[in-house]
Parts: C-alpha cells; sequence; structure tokens
C-alpha cells in the first residue's frame, strides 16, 4: 500500500450521491414524461385512426362470391352444374417458411410433384393475402388429418368452395366451353369488386361468351374474425345474386348422336332449327375432357392434348375453314335462276372438262366422261355436275357469285352467341387486291364455282346457309342460349331473302331432294327407310390441287392430303325444322361417308330415333 | 472505509436494542415498497387474466411464481448489505464461469443460447448477472474514497465489459443492456466524472456505425429498421409493433374495459400476455390505466430512491440505487418498445408481465433494497 492514505470523505461522499441521485431523478422524469407523451399520443390524439384501425382489423368485409348459373340442354339435362369440393390452400403472407410447410403437409398428405409445380406458378400470380390453392379435391381422409395438424400448420387451410363441373365431359367441351381460375390478365379487365370473391371465370365458348349472365353478383358480410382470418361472428350480410341459369337449344340426345357418329373422326357437325336459329348440335372431335381444365391442368397433360396430332383443343365447328366444295352448289343454282342467267330448264354440254374462250386449260369434272350431253339445273345438283358450275359461274362473274353468297352468311361471322368464330372467306375482286394486290382472273371464277378456289367456309356458315336455303331466305345468326331463368331469349334475324321467286326456291328444293331420291343422286344410299322427305348435297373437298390433267388416286395419298368429305341437308323438305351441316376431314366421300352422320343427326331430332341406323345400313352396303 | 468503521454499525455491537419491534423491523421490511410492490403484483394478475383470455390456470401458475418470488425477497431481506458485499467477488467470479458455460454447453431457443440445464432445472445466468454486476461494482468502488479515479473507473468498466459481453453474445442484447445499465448507474452514482460520461457518449455514437455493420445480428439490425418503419414489413417483423400501437391507440382514455380488448383477445397482439402486455392494459383500461400504473412505478422509484439515499455506507447507496434505476430501466424499455420508441428488444414488463425468472431476479432486487432499509433504521434507532 502506498503510504499516501487516501482518507474517505463519507459527508462529502453522501453530499455528492445526492446530488447525483437528483440527476437521476430528473433523468428518470423526464424519460417518464417522455412514456406520458408518447401514450397520450397514441390514445388521444391518434385515437380515432387507431380506433379505425382496430375495427378493421377485427371486422372484415368478406365478398360472398354469387354461385355461377347452371346451363341445361333444351330438355332441362344439366350440362353444367358447381359441386363442392374441398382445396387446400396456403396464404403466402402468413407463412413463414414455405419449404418447412410444403415439407410438413408432404408428411401428412400425399402431394404430387406436378401439385406443387402448379402451386409455384399460381403463386407468381397471386392476389395478396389471397389463399393459393395447393391441392384440389380433398379427401374425406385427408381433410381429417389437416385439421388434426392444422395447429402446427398456420396460413395453411382447407377450403370449400363450388366448382363448375361439365357431367358430360368433352361431349359438350367445344360448345360450352370452360371456365378456369382468373389469371393476372383477366384480372385488368374484370370488375374488381364483383369479382372479389370469385376464382374462376369462363375461359372460352358458352362459358367466356355468357360470363357477366353465369355469374352473377357479388354479395357481402361484415364479420368479426381474429388474426387468423377465422370468422367468430357474422355482424351483417348481404346475400349475392346468384348467376342466371340458362337453357340451351342443344339436345344433348342428338350431340350425343352426332358425336358417336363421328366415331372419333377428324371433323365437324352442326345442326340448326332454320326456323329459330337455335343450334341443336354442335360437335366438333375428337374432343377432349374440360373437367380437368377447371382448376388447370398439368403441364404433362395439356402437352397430350397440344401435341395430338388431331388436335382435340381446335374447335372445327366454328373454327375449321374448308372448301364448302359441292355442297355450294344449291346456292349458286339459285344465284343463276336470281339473276336470270339460267332457267331450270336450260341445259349445258358437259363432256367432262370445261374451258374457258381462248384458253387451252381443262377445269375437269369429278367424273370422267362427264356427266352427258343435256344437264339441266336439277340434273347438276342430284349429280353434282361440275362443268354445269363451271358455265354456271362463268355467267355469272365473281361479283354476283360474291353478293349472293354473302346474302347466305359466306364470309362472315355467323354472329353466333360462343366465342372464337372465324369468317371464312367469300373471295371478290376488291378482297383479292387487298391481299394479293392483283386483278381477279376468271380461271379463279371457275373454282369458286364448285366451291373450290379461295372459297372457304366453317362447318357452322355451312349449317347457317343450310338453314337459309331450308327457311327460303332468312338469314339468322345461330343461337345457343334459348332461355335465361326461363325467360326465352330470341335470335336476331340478320336479313331476309324477298326477292327471290317462289319458283325459284321450289326448283332448288326439289335438285336437292333429288341428290336423295333420284336415280342418280349422289346420295341415294340414304333415301332406304326414310321417314320424313331429305333435301341434302353432298361435297369432296380437294385438299390439294390436283394439276388439270392429273388423275385423282385415293389410294396413293397420304391419309393427310386426302378429300375432306361434306355433307348439308334439311328436313322435313317442305317444312324443314333441322338444317345440318357435316364435314369430315380426308373423309373422301360426301354422299357415303359424311351423309349417314347427317341422317343419323336428323334421325334422333325429328324421330327421337338414336339408333344411328343411317350408319349400320352404310357400313352395311359398304361391306357388300 | 475500514472494517472497524463497519462494526461498529452493526446492530449487536451498537448495543442499544428497541424495546418493542414492530413485525416489519422483525422481518426487515420495508411495509410501504412491500404494499406498492403487492399492489403491483395484483394488477398484473388482474390484467394477466384478461391477457390470457381468462385463463385461472394461468393467473394461478403466476400467483405461484408471485409467491416463490416474495418469499425469496424476504428471505434476500435478512441479509445485511455486509455479507452481501463480502461474497461480491466469489458470487461474481461463479456468474461469469456460468455465463462461459452457457457459451459452451448451453441449451438454446429461437437462435440464443440463454439457458443453463441444471438437473432438470432451467436456469439463466444473465439473470444472475444482472444481479451481481451492480453488486461487484458497488463492493469495487466503495472500499476506496470516491469519486472513483482513473484506475477504478477503468476497473469497473472491466468488471461491466465482461458480462455485458458474453450475454450480448448468446445473443440477448435486451438483458445485455440491463446489465450493462446496471454497472454504468453504480459508476455514475458513485461519482464518475462529467468528462469521462461525456467522451463515453462521444465515443458510442463514433461506434455506432461499426456496431450496426460488425456486431448486430441480421434479427437485431432488422428490428431496429422494423421500429423505425413498421409499415415497411406489415406481416412480418412489422406485425407485432403495429398491432401494439393498434391496441393501445384504440384504447383511447377511458379503455374498452375488462376483458374487451378486441386486439387481444382476438389474437391480432401478439405476446399480448409476456412482453406486449401494456398494450392489453394500455388498450383495456385506456391512458387513465397507463397513467394509474406509471404512478405506481413512479412511486416504487421514489421509495427506492429514498431508501438508497438513506444508507450510511457508500456500498448500500451505491447497490441500492442501481437496483432501482435498474428496475426504472425496465419499465422504460418495455413501455417504449411495446409503443414504438424503442426496438423490441425482449424486456418484460417488471411484475405484470408472466413468467417466473425475471420476477424473482427482480425481487431479489428488492430484497436487498430491504435489506438495506432495514439496517437503515436500526442505526437510526
Amino acid at each position: 500500500m502506498p503510504r499516501r492514505q487516501q482518507l474517505k470523505n463519507t459527508q462529502r461522499e453522501r453530499r455528492q450521491y445526492k446530488r447525483r441521485m437528483i440527476y437521476c431523478l430528473l433523468f428518470v422524469s423526464a424519460l417518464i414524461g417522455v412514456i406520458v407523451y408518447r401514450y397520450s399520443h397514441l390514445q388521444l390524439i391518434d385515437y380515432d385512426i387507431y380506433k379505425t384501425q382496430s375495427d378493421r382489423n377485427r371486422i372484415q368485409l368478406l365478398p360472398l362470391p354469387p354461385k355461377r348459373g347452371l346451363i341445361f340442354d333444351r330438355n332441362g339435362e344439366l350440362l353444367a352444374e358447381n359441386i363442392p369440393s374441398y382445396t387446400l390452400t396456403l396464404t403466402r403472407e402468413r407463412i413463414k417458411s414455405l419449404d418447412d410447410t410444403l415439407a410438413a403437409i408432404a408428411e401428412i398428405i400425399a402431394l404430387d410433384e406436378s401439385d406443387v409445380e402448379q402451386f409455384e406458378r399460381r403463386l407468381r400470380h397471386r392476389r395478396p393475402y389471397q389463399g393459393i390453392p395447393l391441392k384440389f379435391r380433398l379427401t374425406e381422409e385427408e381433410i381429417a388429418k389437416l385439421a388434426v395438424n392444422s395447429y402446427r400448420l398456420p396460413g395453411v387451410e382447407v377450403d370449400a368452395q363450388l366448382v363448375r363441373h361439365y357431367p358430360k365431359g368433352e361431349l359438350f367441351a367445344h360448345l360450352l366451353g370452360y371456365v378456369g381460375r382468373i389469371s393476372e390478365k383477366e384480372l385488368e379487365v374484370i370488375d374488381p369488386v364483383n369479382y372479389s370473391g370469385t376464382d374462376f371465370i369462363g375461359k372460352i365458348g358458352i362459358e367466356k361468351y355468357y360470363e357477366d349472365l353465369l355469374h352473377g353478383i357479388v354479395g357481402y358480410q361484415n364479420a368479426e374474425s381474429n388474426a387468423h382470418g377465422r370468422i367468430l361472428r357474422v355482424l351483417e350480410q348481404h346475400d349475392p345474386l346468384p348467376g342466371g341459369d340458362i337453357q340451351l337449344h342443344v339436345d344433348s340426345q342428338v350431340q350425343e348422336v352426332a358425336f358417336s357418329a363421328m366415331a372419333g373422326r377428324r371433323g365437324a357437325v352442326v345442326a340448326i332449327d332454320p326456323r329459330s336459329g337455335g343450334v341443336i348440335a354442335m360437335v366438333s372431335t375428337p374432343s377432349y375432357d374440360t373437367n380437368q381444365f377447371v382448376n388447370g391442368i398439368s403441364s404433362k397433360d395439356y402437352q397430350a392434348l397440344s401435341g395430338d396430332r388431331n388436335l382435340p383443343l381446335f374447335n372445327r365447328a366454328l373454327q375449321g375453314q374448308y372448301p364448302p366444295a359441292s355442297t355450294v352448289k344449291p346456292i349458286w343454282g339459285l344465284a343463276g335462276l336470281y339473276y336470270g342467267v339460267v332457267s331450270p330448264n336450260t341445259r349445258f354440254v358437259d363432256p367432262g372438262w370445261f374451258s374457258l374462250p381462248n384458253d387451252e386449260r381443262r377445269y375437269r369434272d369429278w367424273k370422267v366422261g362427264g356427266h352427258g350431253y343435256s344437264i339441266n339445273l336439277e340434273q347438276a345438283v342430284e349429280q353434282s355436275c361440275d362443268v354445269y358450275y363451271y358455265e354456271l359461274a362463268y355467267r355469272l362473274g365473281i361479283d354476283r357469285l360474291h353478293d349472293f353468297g354473302v346474302r347466305f352468311g359466306l364470309g362472315n361471322a355467323t354472329g353466333i352467341d360462343t366465342t372464337n368464330e372465324r369468317r371464312g372467306l367469300m373471295p371478290s375482286r376488291e378482297w383479292k387486291e387487298n391481299v394479293y394486290g392483283g386483278h381477279w382472273y376468271p380461271g379463279e371464277t371457275i373454282n369458286i364455282g364448285i366451291g373450290q378456289g379461295f372459297m372457304l367456309t366453317t362447318p357452322l356458315q355451312l349449317a347457317v346457309a343450310t338453314s337459309v336455303l331450308a327457311s327460303q331466305g332468312e338469314l339468322r345468326a345461330p343461337r345457343l342460349l334459348a332461355a335465361v331463368d326461363g325467360q326465352p331469349v330470341q335470335a336476331p334475324l340478320l336479313g331476309k331473302i324477298e326477292d327471290v321467286s317462289q319458283a325459284d326456291w321450289n326448283a332448288v328444293r326439289a335438285s336437292m331432294e333429288a341428290v336423295i331420291y333420284g336415280q342418280r343422286g349422289t346420295a341415294r344410299g340414304l333415301q332406304r327407310g326414310l321417314e320424313y322427305t331429305l333435301a341434302a348435297k353432298t361435297g369432296t373437298a380437294q385438299v390439294v390441287s390436283i394439276a388439270a390433267d392429273e388423275k385423282y388416286d385415293a389410294e396413293a395419298l397420304a391419309i393427310a392430303k386426302r378429300d375432306h368429305a361434306l355433307f348439308i341437308a334439311f328436313a322435313p323438305a317442305e317444312k324443314p325444322e333441322i338444317a345440318v351441316a357435316v364435314v369430315i376431314e380426308n373423309g373422301e366421300h360426301g354422299g357415303s361417308v359424311a351423309g349417314p352422320v347427317a341422317r343419323a343427326v336428323i334421325d334422333a331430332y325429328l324421330l327421337g330415333d338414336t339408333s344411328a341406323k343411317a350408319l349400320k345400313m352404310s357400313r352395311e352396303d359398304s361391306d357388300e | 472505509m475500514s472494517n472497524t468503521d463497519f462494526v461498529r454499525q452493526l446492530p449487536n455491537s451498537h448495543g442499544t436494542m428497541p424495546r418493542e419491534r414492530s413485525l416489519s423491523q422483525r422481518l426487515r421490511i420495508d411495509p410501504v415498497l412491500l404494499f406498492l410492490l403487492l399492489l403491483l403484483a395484483g394488477t398484473g394478475l388482474f390484467v394477466l387474466y384478461s391477457a390470457s383470455d381468462g385463463s385461472q390456470a394461468a393467473v394461478m401458475r403466476q400467483g405461484r411464481y408471485m409467491s416463490v418470488a416474495f418469499v425469496v425477497m424476504i428471505i434476500v431481506a435478512q441479509f445485511h448489505p455486509e455479507q452481501i458485499r463480502r461474497w461480491a467477488p466469489a458470487g461474481f467470479v461463479i456468474c461469469v464461469l456460468m455465463l462461459l458455460a452457457v457459451e459452451f454447453v448451453g441449451v438454446g431457443a429461437k437462435g440464443a443460447q440463454r439457458w443453463l440445464s441444471l438437473g432438470g432445472f432451467r436456469f439463466q445466468p444473465s439473470e444472475l448477472a444482472k444481479l451481481m454486476l451492480p453488486i461487484t461494482v458497488a463492493w469495487y468502488l466503495s472500499s476506496h474514497p470516491l469519486p472513483p479515479n482513473w484506475r477504478f473507473t477503468a476497473g469497473s468498466l472491466v468488471i461491466i465489459g465482461l458480462p455485458t459481453v458474453l450475454v450480448a453474445m448468446q445473443p440477448d442484447l435486451g438483458t445485455s443492456i440491463l446489465v450493462a445499465a446496471a454497472g454504468f448507474f453504480v459508476l455514475f452514482l458513485a461519482g464518475l466524472s462529467w468528462w469521462f460520461i461525456l467522451s463515453g457518449i462521444g465515443a458510442l455514437a463514433l461506434a455506432a456505425w461499426p456496431m450496426w455493420t460488425f456486431v448486430l445480428h441480421d434479427y437485431q439490425r432488422r428490428r431496429i429498421l422494423t421500429m423505425l418503419d413498421p409499415e415497411g414489413d406489415k406481416l412480418g417483423a412489422g406485425w407485432n409493433i403495429i398491432q401494439s400501437k393498434t391496441a393501445i391507440g384504440s384504447g383511447g382514455f377511458e379503455g374498452k374495459g375488462w376483458m374487451l380488448g378486441t386486439q387481444s383477445h382476438l389474437d391480432f397482439l401478439p405476446e399480448s400476455h409476456t412482453d406486449f402486455i401494456i398494450a392489453v392494459l394500455a388498450e383495456e383500461f385506456g391512458l387513465r390505466g397507463v397513467l394509474l400504473l406509471l404512478l405506481l412505478y413512479g412511486l416504487i422509484i421514489l421509495r427506492g430512491m429514498w431508501i438508497a439515499a438513506q444508507a450510511k455506507h457508500s456500498f448500500g447507496r451505491l447497490l441500492g440505487g442501481s437496483i432501482i434505476l435498474t428496475f426504472f430501466v425496465y419499465v422504460f424499455v418495455n413501455m417504449g418498445m411495446v409503443s414504438g420508441l424503442l426496438p423490441v428488444v425482449g424486456v418484460p414488463l417488471p411484475l405484470v408481465s408472466q413468467g417466473g425468472t425475471s420476477l424473482v431476479s427482480l425481487l431479489i432486487g428488492f430484497g436487498i433494497l430491504m435489506g438495506i432499509f432495514a439496517d437503515e433504521r436500526l442505526v437510526h434507532q
């Protein structure tokens, strides 16, 4: 110890301590003042803000999604319904570690890789705080297992909701379309309020076209909920307005007959009631099951569908564009009569080919050697004489052909009440000028005469044109929708051909009846066992152009290059109730391949005979 | 101070025993402080009942903890400050060893190692450090003339630094601040020169940037950022602060009524029965309730300061002052962090928040304070 002993001065130390303690007291008082100020500020000045925020916390305005309208066929058979489905949803904002949570769920229930893959895709396109589905259609057992483990899986919930279901699957795929989860793009377009509780939206077909009608109007409820979003008490409720139930003109029995008559071949069948424009059946084959699109199709399944060479996703009835070929002949015949170019008795010579004046090119008839030296209109339709129509088209000229074709709806959208319709093509000088920048050549008119060349029609357009023939002049927009909530909906009349004489109409109709009943009718095979009068026209559309002097050899051509088989018909001929158009890709023979399909459809509609006996007969014929 | 100096003041050597001693005197208890503490504890149970959604089990459990803690307090009050002073060096060494043990064999929870498991009994050595540090610094400084010269100041800083760094490494920033504060209060009360205090503050300000970059853990930085901008991460780290501010603010002046707080009862408020319990009180009893609680704390602090200031010996004075000031730091940090003034550091609201460990260590502190008070009264008589 150093000698310089420091002595404690108790008095001095005590004085100093008291001074220091007073500093502390001041410091403590100041800090308590800060706390008092802080709490007063929160509780007095900002009270309103926090009161509102607390109420907003507590009371949630929850949208109540409306029930989507049901879809029925004309007989009240259900085509689209809503079935309860239990979905496992994850709210990203409430989950700390997504990987851990997914791993924990995978231990409880089976999770596919595709489930997770699609979940992660949906996760990128979500609204904040939205529950993102991970797995659909949970079983009772899975729901129970999840319920037991829910305490350790915050942000994971089992959500019960109504999900669209199409009981008839692929039968109505192209006609109804389907709903799917709302995409980011659609989110920008839709009314965010009305869709605040809705997960699904019509993507294509009727589901899309009548989205507004089917969706309904959102309701809401004020509910008190806790921080986990669990609803404890409903304070106020405003019910949603359910979407309209709609009834279609479609007859599912006829649809089914048409579908099975196609037997998986590539093609389309469209049947229209010429009196109302109502679509009785509309089939595109092959088809697919729309139910797999509702909750998002896996990429593997989608690749299988989109990579299928038969293009099942392609709606041939509305989007397939085919040359109408000879099915256009009754219309051109009527044009000839209307413009006075020919009379029913005008006769042309058919040596088997036609050539323009001062041109050596020969336009060949499908029948080698031709149909004879004296062919009138009726015979030309009955036997589908090409040379007659080469001559007729040449005399009419492209302008009159175009104008008359347009009056039958050719080259224009039919205005059907669904999505993605194509317009086909009814060429004109103007069109050629615009698209190719060149003159119209007379040879091109000759091809139009037999519905080839530039001409393209969709099966729906063919059915509409047939319907105009059947109703003798009434051009109606085809209608799928028959009634909303029991209230019938009228199809708009787009135009009426009134300046064609009744005699001319009758002459054309007679020529179409001759196709069935004539001795040389190209579809005379169909007359057996007919219980009504049928008027029809066959068609065989070239897929590849055949050089003028070349002979068509079906055997040598690859299937994809074979001719398309077409057929139009209406019945009963004198008072038509149904007009049908059938296209079978690479079917080759309009009369014997497409014809029986049309007859099966008409049998089913007019007679309720769904046995499709016409198909059996035609099969027997070919067996003979 | 010499030992003879102390002996003179011991009661049995003084010889003048009072004729009649009241119960509180015999138990060496300050009835005023005890009354205030019991009132506070009762308030705590009352609020806890609501915060735990009317769980009697939770209240009973906390009530048992409190009973144990009050008994411990009375036991501690029986020790004379001189005895505590004598144990200081050994206690400090044990405390530091335990903190080191936590580093190597500690039990972890939520990414931090804070616990030591002793035969099934879990124990948090950092709680011991909160008590041992002011005792040790007071022991170190009081044996020499005050104010401390630079050598003793430096020595004290070493004593403070060692446990503070060890606790901060667990990592437990909240507790290390409390530990360091307890030590600094002793130094300050001992008369630490202002020159040193001011230059210390300056050095801290300069060290803030390297601290932020190199010393603080990610989660600690996030907490500070969250305090500055809770809206930045509404459902993550900001959630707690937004919800607790909403709870406090929506209470208004009068409050929503006992058991009627929507923020707490509908689970919006996190940690509502532990660190954030003040938000429950503020929501249900409003500003009135908050002010009454602050009044209660203020009275306890005033009484504590008065007791410390009366102590005859610098050891009791320094230790008593530090204990009561640390108690205030608890109150300030907790109420500050819940209301969004300070970052969330995990400091409970003394005697109100649920939990046994901090309760026991707080009441041990009050036990020491009562021991100082009892000695003081004997001296007077």
